[in-house]
């Protein structure tokens, strides 16, 4: 029998159309059909009259974690026109960084909870997400959409009582991944629900280029910021989190889980790291008036966004406006693997396993 | 209830009116409960729920009935018409005529029948036909899985409900609720829960097992009333609203009334048959035909509570891990648990 | 462990997670909730927030640069120069004001609220206010003019910039087409260029200013 589980569904995270051939309750096959919500951002990007009007537009790509976004877009343009920025830039913006991993692995975790039933710790982990966000705005003026990593530096230096509100908020949070745990990391319920379900085994995962918390879950010791560092990362001390198996194989959706919630913890050694060093200086590097990269000056740079490899291709023609901006969405590439590891589960473990992978929709169909 | 037929000379008045007082109670009750369960949840989830009607949002469950009241009655082109139309008063039927048999209190029951608890089970599985409609007659897919788990999950979930039943017999001695309540009257130490009116020695033997007892008809209990951790058949995560889906205005009212009432039933189940039904926990202090009617309430509003508290912390099982969970786990332990009860019970 | 000890562990383990979960959520029950009781109660919008446009119309000078920094194009601009006798007045950063600005309106419902036009504003006269409430139920009332130029003062000044261009390109036409007067000239045409041999043309009458 074929269902559609519709471009509107409870939990889909977003417009997705996910085509299943069932037998009985045994999915036998699953054809994700995507571009509901694709709004022409990389054609929009040649339009621009100069480089950093994109910044708005590729916030707009992966809306749970634009920082990231804006970060990828403005070393991409950095590295091409080989600009310099000052050594308090690159921490604020590692600060920045880490408090949007945070902020959109709370979503995943606590959507993640609704997919399997249990509707309270997705309030839980949006009240603190609304503790970020306030710093955030207490930051740039704007909530979710931020316009704040420019090329070059920053858009606005930190506000006076900064530091002691981003101290607060570590203070508060630590404890609450703990109460998250309990509350349904650990519970045999969700462990039963997630456990064996949806393994990605590590070859597979490495053919079909996943990256993120979902290459890591399968075991893949595998992180950007390590690997192929960029900016201060390589200066402090964290570790990638690796899915080991505890609870069934490694690979399954518990795996990618925990290690999404030990990767907040390590976000939150990142920030008080990143705080204790922060030099003083100007957030503003000297660039030119008008972004004019040389003609045929292609350059590729890839992150760690919160969803895996974020990648941006651009290709300039001498003028001030880019000539061709590719953008290589992780969810994209991570969605890909769906079909393969949904095979054989109950259409249940269908959706949890969709919601493992973590995908917001504006980053697949851009 | 002798006295009300002095009143009235005509018989069917009688039973008209008697029949029709559990209605106006459900109507009550649902109105408290579906106002508790909105405050509840939202306070676990740390937010405040609706506050502008009414002080604190008191008027919210009307005006939520009156809006389901006033709303187009959709039918798809496609669906089943008649069974479409029926499923949902089945469904609530199979609920209701369980109210004939609940012991209110000493006075008050709609209908003394020697065979209570049994036909309480029987009249449950009216429910599964009036979902199974719904399911069918919806001509949607994932109605139709909605209905067709819910089917699976109920019948397996009546075998723990009906040996739990048979253990509390055992003890009792009458199927009659109203007997069974008697018998567990004069305070806390009465109540089958404990143990039942028994000599110490064999209510020390039999306290574990009917503790244990109490725990697993409380969860199949839960289970036949499709909530979290057991509600598959409206899984709003995977099936939109399950075998609901379709289903707007009056007949979707019908269905929420009858998932109210039928926790309502499960709970004053529970309570009747071990925590003593109408009777006072303080042995003869606030007891009576009156009092009876507020310990029978609170009990089961008590249970109603817990249901809800378990509702918003847990995360819901698989088809098969529920069928894992009914077969092997709750199953076993009862009859392990009957035959322990009744070798006590001879010795 | 045997698969009996298994199954044992499973369900004490499940019943102690439950427990667990349970704990946290009563505990949750009795904790004030998180709710800020919006309209009757407003959270503090901080300092640098970025809501609603304004535009302070009396420095603007028309300088096109937030229109052309907007990503969205949702600022439309027209000016109009303004004519040597017409004294505009000085913007709050004390330059003259050299254009009119008969049209200015910005698509609130296209505006990205990015903040880009904010910056390249010489005299500051657009910013981004705190205010987040002016929902419309009209489209067409979210197009903001900010201009305060009647119709028929920017007519008026057209016109006047228009006769101004025209007189102006008469003058230049005139004085290309008559001799040069000043001494300076003459003489140095008179030393360097050899007298014409043609009769010249007669002398156009000086336009009056």
């Amino acid at each position: 029998m074929i269902i559609n589980m519709g471009p509107q569904h409870p939990s889909t995270h977003g417009v997705l159309r996910l085509e299943i051939v069932v037998d009985g309750e045994i999915i036998v096959d699953c054809i994700p059909h995507i571009g509901y919500l694709h709004r022409c951002f990389e054609k929009h990007c040649e339009q621009m009259t100069n480089y950093q009007q994109v910044i708005p537009y590729a916030d707009r790509m992966d809306y749970c974690s634009a920082m990231t976004n804006e970060w990828a877009f403005a070393l991409a343009a950095e590295r091409m026109l080989k600009i310099e920025v000052p050594e308090r830039v690159e921490y604020i913006r590692v600060i920045m960084a880490e408090l949007q991993r945070i902020a959109s692995h709370l979503i995943a975790v606590g959507t993640y909870g609704i997919d399997s039933g249990a509707f309270t710790p997705f309030l839980y982990t949006f009240i603190d997400r609304e503790k970020i966000l306030d710093l955030f705005e207490m930051t740039c003026g704007a909530r979710l959409l931020y316009n704040y990593i420019w090329i070059g530096g920053l858009s606005h230096d930190l506000p006076v009582n900064f530091i002691e509100q981003v101290m607060d908020f570590i203070r508060y949070f630590r404890p609450r991944i703990k109460m998250l745990n309990d509350l349904l990391t650990y519970n045999e319920i969700f462990v039963k629900r997630t456990a064996n379900v949806g393994v990605l085994p590590k070859d597979v995962a490495i053919h079909y280029a996943v990256s993120g918390p979902q290459l890591r879950g399968s075991g893949v010791n595998w992180d950007l910021r390590r690997d192929d560092p960029y900016s201060i990362y390589h200066k402090l001390d964290w570790q990638p989190q690796i899915g080991k198996g505890e609870v069934g194989t490694v690979g399954d959706c518990w795996d990618r889980h925990i290690v999404r919630m030990r990767e907040m913890e390590q976000s939150l050694n990142i920030i008080e790291q990143a705080l204790a060093g922060l030099p003083e200086g100007n957030v503003k590097a000297a660039i030119p008036k008008r972004i004019r990269p040389e003609k045929d000056a292609e350059i590729y740079v890839r992150t760690e966004a919160s969803r895996g490899e974020l990648g941006y291709y651009i290709m300039s023609d001498g003028t001030a406006s880019p000539f061709r901006v590719k953008a290589r969405g992780p969810a994209f590439v991570n969605l890909s693997v769906l079909p393969e590891i949904a095979r054989g589960g109950l259409i249940a473990d269908l959706v949890l396993t969709a919601g493992s992978i973590d995908i917001v929709l504006g980053e697949v169909d851009r | 209830m002798e006295f009300i037929q002095t009143l009235f000379a005509n018989q069917l008045l009688v039973s008209i009116l008697l029949s029709a007082l559990p209605l106006v109670f459900i109507v009550l009750m649902v109105l408290v409960v579906l106002y508790t369960e909105m405050k509840v949840a939202a306070h676990i989830q740390d937010r405040v729920a609706y506050m502008r009607t009414g002080w604190h949002g008191v008027l919210q469950p009307i005006a939520d009935m009156l809006k389901l009241l006033q709303k187009e009655d959709i039918i798809p082109t496609k669906a089943d018409k008649v069974l479409f139309r029926v499923a949902p008063f089945v469904a609530f039927t199979g609920t209701y005529v369980a109210y004939a048999v609940l012991p209110f209190s000493s006075m008050y029951i709609g209908s003394n029948i020697n065979l209570g608890a049994f036909f309480l089970v029987a009249a449950g599985s009216l429910v599964v036909i009036g979902i199974l409609m719904a399911g069918w007659a919806s001509n949607n897919k994932w109605s139709l899985f909605g209905g067709i788990r819910s089917a699976a999950q109920m019948i397996s979930y009546e075998i723990p409900t009906a040996l739990g039943v048979i253990i509390v017999v055992m003890i009792t001695g009458s199927l009659n609720l109203q007997d069974v309540t008697k018998f567990q009257d004069g305070g806390i130490g009465n109540w089958i829960v404990f143990g039942g009116p028994l000599p110490w020695t064999q209510k020390l033997m039999l306290m574990p097992f009917t503790l244990v007892t109490f725990i697993i008809m409380f969860v199949s209990s839960i289970a036949e009333v499709n909530r979290t951790p057991f509600d598959l058949p409206e899984a709003e995560s995977e099936l939109v609203q399950g075998f609901n889906t379709e289903y707007s205005g009056m007949r979707f009212a019908m269905f929420y009334l009858s998932e109210y009432a039928n926790l309502f039933t499960v709970s004053a189940v529970v309570v009747s048959l071990f925590l003593g039904g109408w009777s006072s926990p303080f042995a003869s202090f606030m007891s009576g035909p009156i009092w009876g009617i507020f310990w029978f309430v609170a009990k089961a509003y008590l249970f109603m509570l817990i249901q809800i508290w378990l509702r918003w912390t847990l995360p819901r099982l698989r088809v098969d891990q529920l069928m894992f969970v009914s077969w092997k786990v709750l199953t076993p332990w009862l009859f392990v648990c009957l035959l322990a009860v009744g070798f006590i019970l001879v010795i | 462990m045997s698969a009996l000890g298994t199954y044992f562990y499973n369900i004490f383990h499940s019943l102690y997670t439950v427990v667990i979960g349970m704990k946290i959520t009563i505990k949750h029950l009795f904790t004030r909730s998180a709710t800020v009781q919006y309209p009757t109660v407003k959270m503090k919008i901080p300092e640098r927030a970025r809501n609603r446009l304004f535009v302070n119309i009396d420095d603007c000078i028309g300088c096109d640069q937030c229109s052309i920094a907007c990503p969205v194009d949702c600022i439309t601009i027209e000016t109009i120069k303004s004519t040597p006798d017409m004294d505009l007045g000085m913007t709050s950063k004390n330059t003259k004001k050299r254009l009119y600005v008969p049209r200015f309106d910005i698509d609130i419902a296209k505006c990205c609220y990015c903040g880009l036009c904010v910056w390249p504003c010489p005299t500051e006269c657009i910013v981004m206010t705190d205010v987040y409430e002016f929902a419309e139920f009209d489209r067409q009332n979210l197009i903001y003019s900010f201009s305060n130029m009647t119709v028929e003062e920017s007519a008026a000044a057209k016109e006047r910039l228009e006769k101004y261009n025209g007189e102006l390109a008469a003058k230049k036409a005139a004085a290309a087409a008559a001799p040069k007067e000043s001494p300076v000239a003459s003489i140095s045409t008179a030393l360097v260029t050899p007298p014409p041999i043609k009769p010249e043309p007669p002398a156009a009458e000086p336009n009056k200013g």
